[in-house]
């Protein structure tokens, strides 16, 4: 029997532009016990959905315009305040996307998790402090937080991301839920992380026989995990079945555009012929930070060692991946490379000379050279420039083009990149991120740089978008003969992407080779933790890897 | 946490030092001193007077031995109030200006978080906007205006309260301290509101009501303590301008408090009390400011944890 039937949801948000509608017309149904996936890309309603059941939108401008959703035959859309704060205290509960912002950070994780169970709105459920508190410890250890009793009392910041998912799901379950929504819980942590993360969520789930509406965009954790598949796009369904169904015999052409656009297997355009110059060399890197937080001052803690040692080499034409998880180095590694972090020790040469050490001024002719693309095309652009402005900028300070030449130069830009040379004159929030991203790398090659870095330049995009802009990257490198430092987390992005790859961990280089020899055979343990960890977007092998770990 | 606050202090000192001579020297240039009267003074009065305060003396002998008696504690005699010290002048107006500002703190506090938590529970809607045009109107409003228009309401026309005088009849410490506290009250409201609308819109706010916790309960304990960290910032420097700003105040209500005297120093040339008045109201604005600062941190976890780490 279904534990939570929808029908016919519509939630309009009214906002000063005119009515989006967010959600329109979706109707679903979980059992107890069963996974329920929503798929689809930022924008397409799925997490308005879910959040409309528990009445966490904000109204206005959310309003809620039609249909029920039965919980155990009573609607949810219809119960009074009272009423939902008992759904929210025993039925259901929901683990967030963001563990990092989720968590009140004035607060102890121990006096979060307690809340339900203290201030429960049915006086007969109310628990002592002490009664609650052994409840919560109990939950921290079965979720894997080491040394519960002792962290009972720490504050979120004191813990690392994944440790505070992990505290996150200890919250949801606490009050033990017949409904777990589950908001991309794994988007924001490292795949070896994630790997974890969903396995503790199957288990909870399988023990307490609850049901799971999996929100994400990762078609191969949803291969995984979910026993139904709900495609959302526009804040409509476009497809639901089975995930088997969904995954081998795909009958909508949304559906199959996503499962296309995922990065799969290796590099497609030939390898070019690798030049035997060597244009960027790094000599036993270092760059170490003070440690802040440190409270007794040996010698071995007074430094954060951000990059450890690092050498490497990359030819005049080459894609390096650089991959890591968050806190590995890599992306202080690609500034400190740009001399844009400053080094502690060793060097880095650019074309036989050395840039270290270098002032300021001096480093300005090399600065044109090298270009980087940020990862976040929202926070790097300024949001007062014109799209015109933020291309002649470069162009200009580096003596590349004069007032004359500039609007011809800055429409050659946006033709390079795929943009009309109609946008010339709008600003950043008038773009897609798939566009901005786009405007981020004209800025990059606009000094006609020979060499790239790329700090995790698809991360914040849809899967769609993601495809597009690796295909520009791949296109622009080809055409403008440059050398790029492709720095990711994500593994399969890099492998579609690099001529070879560097895998770094807590500031040292784990293993390097080129990216097929790699893939097919890893020396090193942590480099076949790393590929294990990658969720595949085919139900069958997916299970079949999870089985296997 | 002690570390931080010493090295505060520390700082304080060349400011302090900058504010003694910038003062000295300024008020020692203004035309005129303290013995010019309008009446004329035989000259060899104005000499011996001059002798007995060691005004003859050059400019910056009188700045060192001034600067000395300050390390000392000791703020030198006031010219015109013959026979009393400046410690003594200062010691007598503190505790009635301190009174009032407390008085002043505690309307601007209950009155500005209740106005600007309740606006931000409901922005845009006449529980928002109504707070909000007052508080607008409360920064507008200067105390030399407010003051009579209460006297003119409650004290004369409706006849409820006193209108002047500190401590002489029950009730007349209530309209010195509204005058005083409503600009603060006002731009509490805005600070409150503008803390608790961002605080409001976390995430860890929609999570606190996932767990089906009430409202009220996520207001006091989720909300209130990131939202009011602006108003703590604020605390500080208001509570040095209320001390030193009451004069207004004082005058208006013929309340014996520090501002009555800060004023007629100035007009009177009375180099040792305008001194001493600015320095003392110096080392408290900048005490007040640390004791804020400090608060703001220790309310904060995670710059606790920092401040701790770096001692």
């Amino acid at each position: 029997m279904a534990i939570l039937e929808v029908n016919g949801l519509k939630v309009y948000f009214h906002t000063r532009n005119g009515v989006v509608k967010a959600v329109d017309d979706v109707s679903f149904s979980v059992d107890r016990g069963e996974t329920l996936a929503i798929v689809g890309e930022s924008g397409s309603g799925k997490s308005v959905t879910c959040y409309s059941l528990l009445d966490l939108l904000p109204k206005p401008p959310a309003r809620i315009e039609g249909g029920t959703a039965l919980f155990d035959g009573k609607d949810l859309l219809a119960c009074s305040a009272s009423e939902m704060r008992q759904h929210r205290c025993n039925d259901i509960a929901v683990i967030f996307q963001d563990p990092m912002t989720s968590l009140n950070p004035f607060l102890t994780i121990g006096e979060q998790l307690i809340e339900p169970l203290i201030y429960h709105p049915d006086r007969s459920q109310i628990q002592t402090r002490v009664e609650a508190k052994r409840t919560a410890v109990a939950l921290l250890d079965e979720v894997g937080i080491i040394d519960s009793h002792a962290r009972f009392d720490c504050y979120p910041h004191e813990f690392s991301g994944g440790m505070r998912q992990r505290v996150m799901i200890a919250m949801a379950l606490i009050t033990e839920p017949k409904l777990l929504i589950c908001d991309e819980p794994t988007t924001a942590l490292d795949v070896t992380i994630q790997a974890q993360i969903l396995r503790l969520i199957k288990k909870l789930q399988e023990t307490r026989n609850v049901a799971v509406i999996f929100i994400s965009h990762d078609l191969g954790v949803v291969a995984g995990i979910a026993d139904k598949v709900l495609v959302m796009c526009d804040g409509t369904i476009r497809e639901t079945g089975g995930t088997d169904d969904l995954f081998y015999r795909t009958q909508n052409e949304y559906t199959k555009k996503l499962l296309a656009a995922i990065p799969e297997g290796a590099k497609t355009l030939p390898h070019r012929a690798k030049s035997d110059e060597i244009l960027i060399e790094v000599t036993h890197l270092k760059t170490y930070f003070r440690n802040q937080l440190n409270t007794n001052n040996s010698e071995e803690n007074r430094y954060i060692k951000a990059v450890d040692d690092v050498s490497l080499e990359i030819a005049r034409g080459e894609i390096l991946g650089l991959v890591g998880e968050s806190g590995s180095g890599k992306s202080t590694l690609g500034r400190s490379i740009l001399q844009l972090a400053p080094t502690t020790e060793g060097s880095v040469k650019f074309s036989g000379q050395t840039l270290t050490g270098l002032t300021a001024k001096q480093l300005v002719p090399w600065r044109r050279k090298m270009q980087m693309i940020f990862q976040d095309p929202y926070a790097s652009l300024n949001p007062r420039m014109t799209v015109f402005e933020t291309l002649s900028e470069p162009l200009l300070y580096h003596g590349i083009a004069t007032w004359t030449t500039i609007a011809s130069q800055v429409k050659q830009l946006m033709d390079d990149v795929g943009l009309s040379q109609a946008q010339l004159r709008k600003y950043p929030h008038e773009f897609s991120g798939g566009q901005r991203q786009r405007i981020a790398i004209g800025r990059a090659i606009a000094t006609k740089p020979e060499f790239i870095i790329a700090d995790e330049p698809v991360s914040a995009l849809d899967v769609t978008i993601q495809a597009q802009i690796l295909d520009l990257i791949l296109e622009l490198v080809e055409r403008h003969n440059l050398t790029m430092m492709f720095i990711s987390h994500d593994l399969s992005v890099v492998r579609y992407i690099s001529d070879r790859v560097v895998i770094m961990n807590r500031g040292v280089i784990v293993e390097q080779g080129d990216t097929e020899t790699l893939w097919a055979a890893p020396k090193e343990a942590y480099t076949k933790e790393l590929l294990a960890a990658i969720p595949l977007a085919d139900p069958a092998a997916e299970r079949k890897r999870i089985a296997n770990i | 946490m002690y570390r931080f606050a010493i090295s505060r202090l520390l700082q304080a000192i060349p400011v302090l030092l900058m504010v003694i001579t910038v003062t000295f020297f300024l008020v020692h240039s203004a035309p005129g001193g303290p013995f010019s009267a309008d009446k004329a003074v035989p000259p060899e009065v104005i000499k011996a007077l001059e002798e007995q305060y060691n005004l003859n003396q050059p400019v910056w002998q009188q700045y060192l031995n001034y600067l000395g008696d300050v390390l000392q504690g000791d703020f030198g005699p006031s010219f015109k109030y013959s026979g009393r010290t400046v410690n003594e002048l200062i010691a007598a107006g503190l505790p009635i200006t301190a009174e009032l500002a407390f008085y002043a703190m505690l309307v601007a506090l209950s009155v500005g978080i209740t106005a600007g938590v309740g606006a931000a529970m409901r922005p845009n809607t006449m529980q928002d906007y109504l707070p909000m045009t007052g508080a607008m109107i409360g920064i507008c409003m200067p105390s030399f205006l407010l003051g009579p228009l209460l006297v003119l309401i409650f004290g004369i026309h409706l006849d409820w309260l006193p209108v002047s005088g500190w401590g002489d009849i029950p009730g007349d410490k209530i309209l010195p301290a509204i005058t005083l506290g409503t600009g603060y009250a006002a731009y509490i409201a805005r600070l409150s509101r503008g803390g608790m609308l961002e605080v409001l819109s976390q995430d860890y706010i929609r999570t606190a009501r996932a767990k089906g916790l009430s409202e009220r309960l996520i207001i006091i304990k989720h909300a209130l303590r990131g939202g009011l960290i602006p108003v703590v910032a604020f605390l500080g420097p208001a509570f040095a301008g209320l001390l030193a700003g009451s004069f207004v105040v004082e005058t208006i209500f013929q309340i014996p408090g520090l501002g009555r005297f800060y004023v007629q120093a100035a007009f009177n040339r009375d180099y040792t009390l305008i001194l001493g008045m600015t320095i003392f109201l110096s080392t408290l604005i900048i005490l007040f400011n640390l004791l804020s600062d400090m608060l703001a941190i220790w309310l904060n976890p995670k710059l606790r944890q920092e401040i701790r780490g770096t001692n």
